[in-house]
């Protein structure tokens, strides 16, 4: 188990991260999710022993990680490009831990990993023959191959395109479920981190500002901006905020705040708005309307109701895609 | 954890800065000392006194008009020549870009008597009335320095990325305008670096000036010499030998600024070598004017030591495992030639060690301003060998290194050591872009798949400096085959390397010693082209930013 | 500054260095064997000009019980300044080649001991003026002498020059190459020849000189070599500043006369000495050494190796020397002691006359 107590890392004289203490049981997955400059890689650096701590205590099962040096921890590290070694070929790149660690039978289990990922057969090929989603592959499997105690994973999807991000995000959680590894990874995307992990830290100028059961995080986010980042399309207040909670039949609050898809096109719907402008997706039909005492606000409609510009429409408020914001 | 970082950063400086700091500060400033403390006590008023001489200003005017001049014209042509040489594909580029490296290696003694043949009144170039002009100091001075900026830049431009130049030409702009807009900005690191190496090389020049200049014209590095051997006036000796130095680091600082880091995390596509075009037309006559400037002089000496008694022969070449007429050698030209190439050994392994740290140690990442700094300026102080003259650091090891346990003035170890100095910035400008081009994270990956330190230096840098590593041994190779500066004060009798004996040879008189140090010429320079192009042949591809 | 304290030393230095294991075909290994500590050596410091057959080498080992280890590096000046800036703590135990216009600065420094030598017969003449306590003696001397190509002369129905005055009559424009005052020794003996001539009017006559067209050059080899038509280049000068000895060595195959020769009224004479150092750490050896040197086989060599004349009387000269170099009876000279305390401002007010 990792354990973070008060950790503070400085970088050039600048604090990064700031009295962060984070606990991770093994065989959880857990994500740092935060915008770029919160200090979330920072604190990846840190656990894997490429940056000092300034105040604070790195441990794994108890026993305090400074002065182990990198090569030590057992803590593998995958990085947002991967950074295969270019001269080696996929099986020599996977097998590189192996190799070090002298293991019988490397060969075997280069090829067991090479499968696990999808990459059975690519182990004479250089990595500059490979795409994007295929290096990326590459490099978990060899960040998998010494079983390490813990995988860092370091943005390990942002560089891929979005569709072949997704299915990777979902192949990933499925690997490492597998291999039942403990794993923390960083990213500044909602999704890939819904999908990865199991639990959820929200970083902000360099301290957590939320940390919980990613389903817990997600519906109720500590504050505006975490629930800006956590995908939430806009926060209300006031008498917004309350006109929308009570066409939820939920008690009024200060401040909610409501994903894109949360008002839908609804006969019975509980708002009345007009149609500013709408636009069809394969999914559904995007709007935005002009609702009395909300302004112009997004949502969604099924695509066999396509209204145009200037027609009034009805709106449903779906409960469970609201957020109230506590304090705000 | 916190302390391993620097004592990491002061493990790998020792060995290079004990080394340098004993075979070179000590030296060099026990003779700054001898001037500055001329009667045991501090008397900065004589230092002060000779910069007010008119003579001073002189002479420190016509250095650096002169090394500007020089180094102007070595950009100039060497510019086209690099693209040439490193962009276009044609038969026979490897020899020529040998054949241009040759100079690098000659000894200033002996392309000296080959220019003034040249130029001189009854030379086929005679009636230009060059010999003991300006003119002719500028032109030795760019024949020795050109190959410096032909690899230098030309290595950049082979790596360099051709998209941001097809971008521009998609956006309607001129080959031209590609050159001036996105291409010369780009070689801008590439180019100020090998300028600044060269303007070193031009202001420290000695031979060129004094044999070239027919004793019209003063350098600071001249005139330190005569200044030292001749007069012993050690304070003024000292004065200017302290100008340089501020000089030396100044121009170092100014360089190190305009030498802006490219972003070594970008993937790079790299251009293929295409075959010359229409367009090429005035970079290769450029390229071909130069290889006829470098080709001229050799050429002299070629056809001198084929002289024999006013006929053609070989007997020059015979006689060089002879003694000379008259016993002018104690060894035969061909034990020294023996000598020469296990001293360049040495020097080479020893330069490349040090070299290779000194490059490890100022690439590895900073992380606060104060590493930053103490990397920097390590950077430069291993630059400083350039910046001062040899006669200064000779007469600093007879007085510094004469007490044990470091009495070292009579020591083997000497030669190859102060030609190591000699080479060890060339090497470390090659090693340094490469390895700052390897993305750091290459090393972290490494280390938290369980390598340690010395793993993830052979896993990640090996395989990419490897080749410029050997390419450095090659420059180091060649520059100590070629030293004469240092190497002539502290040879052992028995043991003199090549140029020694060349310029032994021609300190005697005889037809037969004049033919035989013209051919020892040629054959030290066949010797280097030949370790120039099987370097070559390596293809290193990327290699010598300066 | 025991010698094992040498060795020590270096192999310091090399285990510092030893980063990196040394290739088989290097010298460094082989090297360091022969700095193995003895203390039956005698070290002779040097210029770049010394040389003695290897069989006289022998002899003087076999004689002496010494080994002779020969240090050489620069030139006669190099080498003066190298004895003052490592007074009392020398590099070897004698020197050789410090000439009379270097003599006063080491001297002055303390740089010899006295070593109350047995000088050969005709040598007498050539000690030192105000060496009172024999720290200097006398092996060879040579003449600094304009030279000129009699072929040259014999072609262009011309007269050569016979004296100083001679190189600036405007018949003679454009001929005369020279080696520099500041850059050469052989340069430095003309600038003194025409001091000990002209006085305080030398300054005037450099200036005629320059402007009857003499060029000047870095090095002697440069003047001879390249510019002198006799010098195997394409020279296109037929004076050139040499030496006496130097028509000797343009005798053509099977000719019984030289193409060149010296001018004995333009002559300056140049007297090399050898030295026991102060701090010598074997004396004895340094004594026998120059003993050695005045010896009759070792002047006899003088010629052929040097390219000198002995200092002794009675030695026979190699056949083309007896024939072809001939020395002046009434050289040019300038007092040590003057040349010590003027040397600088001469060079200086030389070197404004010739690039003026």
């Amino acid at each position: 188990m990792l354990t973070l107590e008060n950790v503070s890392v400085s970088y050039d004289g600048k604090a990064a991260v700031v009295d962060v203490s984070l606990d991770l049981p093994d065989g959880e997955v857990l994500a740092v999710l935060g915008p770029s400059g919160c200090g979330k890689s920072t604190l990846l650096r840190a656990v894997a022993g490429l940056e000092p701590t300034g105040a604070g205590r790195i441990s794994w099962d108890g026993s305090d990680l400074a002065g182990v040096p990198t090569h030590k921890r057992g803590f593998a590290l995958m990085f947002q490009d991967g950074q295969l070694f270019t001269h080696l070929t996929v099986a020599r790149n996977v097998g590189y831990a192996l190799r070090l660690r002298r293991t019988p039978d490397a060969a075997k289990r280069v090829g067991e990993l090479l499968e696990l990922v999808g990459l059975e057969g690519y182990g004479d090929r250089l990595p500059g023959t490979l795409s994007g989603g295929e290096r990326q592959r590459v490099a978990l499997a060899r960040s998998l191959a010494v079983e390490p105690r813990l995988l860092l994973l370091d943005e390990p999807l942002s560089a891929l395109d979005a569709g072949l991000r997704e299915r990777l995000a979902g192949e990933l959680r499925e690997i490492l479920r597998a291999a039942g590894t403990t794993a923390l990874m960083v990213t500044h995307d909602h999704e890939e981190a819904f999908t990865v992990a199991d639990r959820l830290a929200v970083m902000q100028d360099g301290r957590v500002v939320q940390e919980g059961v990613i389903a817990e995080v997600w519906r109720a986010p500590a504050d505006p901006d975490t629930a800006l980042f956590l995908g939430y399309a806009r926060v209300l207040r006031g008498d917004a905020a309350t006109t929308v909670l009570t066409a939820a039949g939920l008690p009024g609050a200060a401040a909610v705040a409501v994903r894109r898809s949360a008002l839908s096109v609804s006969a019975d719907g509980a708002l009345a708005g007009v149609v500013v402008s709408s636009r069809a997706t394969p999914e559904q039909v995007r709007l935005v309307v002009d609702v009395a005492g909300l302004g112009e606000i997004d949502a969604v409609g099924p695509l066999d109701v396509h209204p145009g510009p200037g027609e009034g429409i009805r709106l449903a408020v779906d409960p469970t895609r609201l957020a109230v914001i506590p304090g705000a | 954890m916190r302390w391993s970082r620097p004592l990491t950063l002061a493990g790998l400086a020792v060995v290079p800065v004990l080394v340098l700091g004993l075979f070179f500060v000590l030296p060099v400033s026990g003779m700054l000392a001898r001037g500055l403390w001329p009667h045991g006590s501090f008397e900065p008023g004589g230092v002060l006194e000779v910069l007010g001489r008119p003579r001073v200003h002189r002479v420190v005017w016509f250095t650096l008009w002169s090394a500007s001049a020089g180094t102007l014209v070595s950009v100039l042509l060497g510019l086209p020549a690099a693209y040439a040489l490193h962009r276009l594909d044609f038969r026979g580029r490897g020899a020529v870009r040998a054949a241009l490296l040759v100079p690098f290696v000659l000894p200033t003694v002996v392309v000296g008597v080959a220019f003034r043949e040249l130029l001189g009144e009854g030379g086929p170039l005679g009636f230009l009335g060059l010999d003991g002009s300006p003119v002719a100091i500028v032109a030795g001075l760019v024949f020795f320095n050109v190959s410096v900026v032909i690899r230098a830049v030309g290595a950049a431009w082979e790596s360099l990325d051709p998209r941001p130049g097809e971008a521009a030409a998609a956006l309607g702009a001129r080959p031209v305008q590609v050159l001036r807009t996105v291409t010369l900005p780009a070689l801008r690191p590439a180019i100020v670096s090998a300028a600044s190496v060269v303007f070193l090389f031009c202001a420290t020049a000695f031979g060129v000036v004094l044999t070239l200049g027919g004793l019209k014209y003063s350098s600071v590095e001249t005139e330190i010499y005569l200044l030292t051997t001749n007069l012993l006036d050690l304070p003024a000796a000292a004065a200017l030998s302290i100008l340089q130095l501020v000089a030396v680091v100044s121009l170092l600082v100014v360089a190190g600024r305009l030498r802006a880091v490219p972003d070594p995390s970008v993937a790079r596509a790299v251009a293929r070598p295409r075959r010359p075009a229409r367009g090429d037309r005035l970079v290769l006559a450029t390229t071909a004017l130069l290889l006829v400037l470098v080709a001229a002089p050799i050429a002299t000496l070629v056809t001198g030591s084929l002289q024999v008694e006013g006929g053609w022969g070989l007997a020059n070449y015979r006689a060089l495992a002879t003694n000379g007429t008259h016993q002018a050698l104690l060894v035969p030209v061909t034990e020294a030639l023996v000598t020469s190439l296990r001293t360049a050994v040495d020097a080479t392994w020893m330069s490349l060690s040090m070299g290779l740290l000194v490059a490890v140690l100022v690439t590895r990442r900073s992380r606060t301003r104060t590493e930053r700094r103490v990397r920097g300026a390590l950077d430069g102080f291993f630059m400083l060998p350039l910046g001062v003259s040899a006669v200064t650091l000779g007469f600093g090891f007879l007085i510094t290194l004469n007490h044990p346990p470091i009495d070292l003035r009579d020591s083997p170890l000497l030669v190859p050591i102060a030609q190591a100095l000699v080479a060890l910035p060339l090497v470390v400008r090659t090693i340094v872009p490469v390895l700052a081009g390897i993305d750091d994270r290459q090393r972290q990956a490494a280390a938290s798949l369980g390598a340690g330190p010395l793993r993830a230096l052979w896993t990640v840098d090996l395989p990419v400096v490897w080749k410029p590593l050997l390419a450095a041994s090659g420059f180091a190779f060649a520059a100590s085959l070629g030293e004469f500066g240092a190497t002539s004060f502290l040879v052992r009798d028995e043991h003199p390397t090549v140029p020694v004996v060349i310029f032994r040879l021609l300190g005697h008189p005889g037809a037969m010693n004049y033919g035989m140090a013209l051919a020892a010429s040629v054959v030290l320079a066949a010797t280097t082209a030949a370790v120039m192009f099987a370097v070559e042949r390596l293809r290193v591809p990327s290699v010598g930013a300066f | 500054m025991s010698s094992s304290f040498r060795a020590l030393a270096a192999k310091l230095a090399a285990t510092l260095l030893l980063t990196v294991g040394a290739s088989s075909c290097s010298a460094v290994g082989e090297k360091s064997a022969d700095q193995t500590p003895s203390s039956d050596e005698v070290v002779l410091v040097t210029h770049d000009s010394f040389g003695l057959p290897k069989k006289l080498v022998r002899q003087f080992e076999a004689e002496s019980g010494y080994t002779l280890v020969v240090h050489r590096s620069g030139d006669a000046g190099t080498l003066a300044n190298k004895l003052v800036l490592t007074q009392g703590n020398p590099t070897g135990d004698v020197a050789f080649g410090v000439d009379n216009t270097f003599a006063s600065r080491t001297l002055d420094a303390d740089v010899f001991a006295p070593y109350a030598h047995s000088l050969p017969a005709g040598a007498d003449d050539f000690a030192l003026p105000g060496d009172d306590d024999q720290r200097l003696t006398p092996v060879d001397n040579g003449n600094v002498c304009v030279n000129v190509d009699d072929t040259w002369f014999a072609d262009h129905d011309l007269a050569p020059p016979t004296s100083l005055d001679d190189l600036t009559d405007p018949a003679y424009e454009d001929l005369f190459v020279l080696p520099g005052a500041a850059t050469s020794s052989t340069g430095m003996a003309f600038l003194l020849a025409t001091v000990a001539a002209y006085g305080d009017a030398w300054p005037d006559y450099w200036a005629d000189l320059m402007g009857n067209g003499a060029k000047l050059t870095a090095g002697w080899e440069d003047a001879y070599y390249v510019d002198f038509t006799q010098g195997g280049g394409k020279g296109e000068r037929p004076i050139v500043l040499s030496y006496d000895s130097s028509p000797a060595f343009t005798v053509p195959k099977g000719s019984d006369t030289s193409n060149t020769s010296a001018l004995l009224d333009t002559c300056f004479e140049q007297v090399e000495y050898a030295g026991v150092l102060e701090g010598a750490e074997n004396v004895d050896g340094a004594e026998q050494l120059i003993d050695f040197l005045g010896s009759p086989e070792v002047q006899a060599a003088l010629p052929e190796s040097m390219y000198v004349f002995p200092v002794a009387d009675g030695i026979d000269l190699p056949a083309d020397w007896a024939s072809y170099a001939v020395q002046p009876s009434d050289p040019y000279a300038v007092d040590p002691a003057d040349i010590a305390a003027h040397r600088d401002d001469w060079l200086r007010e030389w070197s404004d006359v010739t690039t003026r």
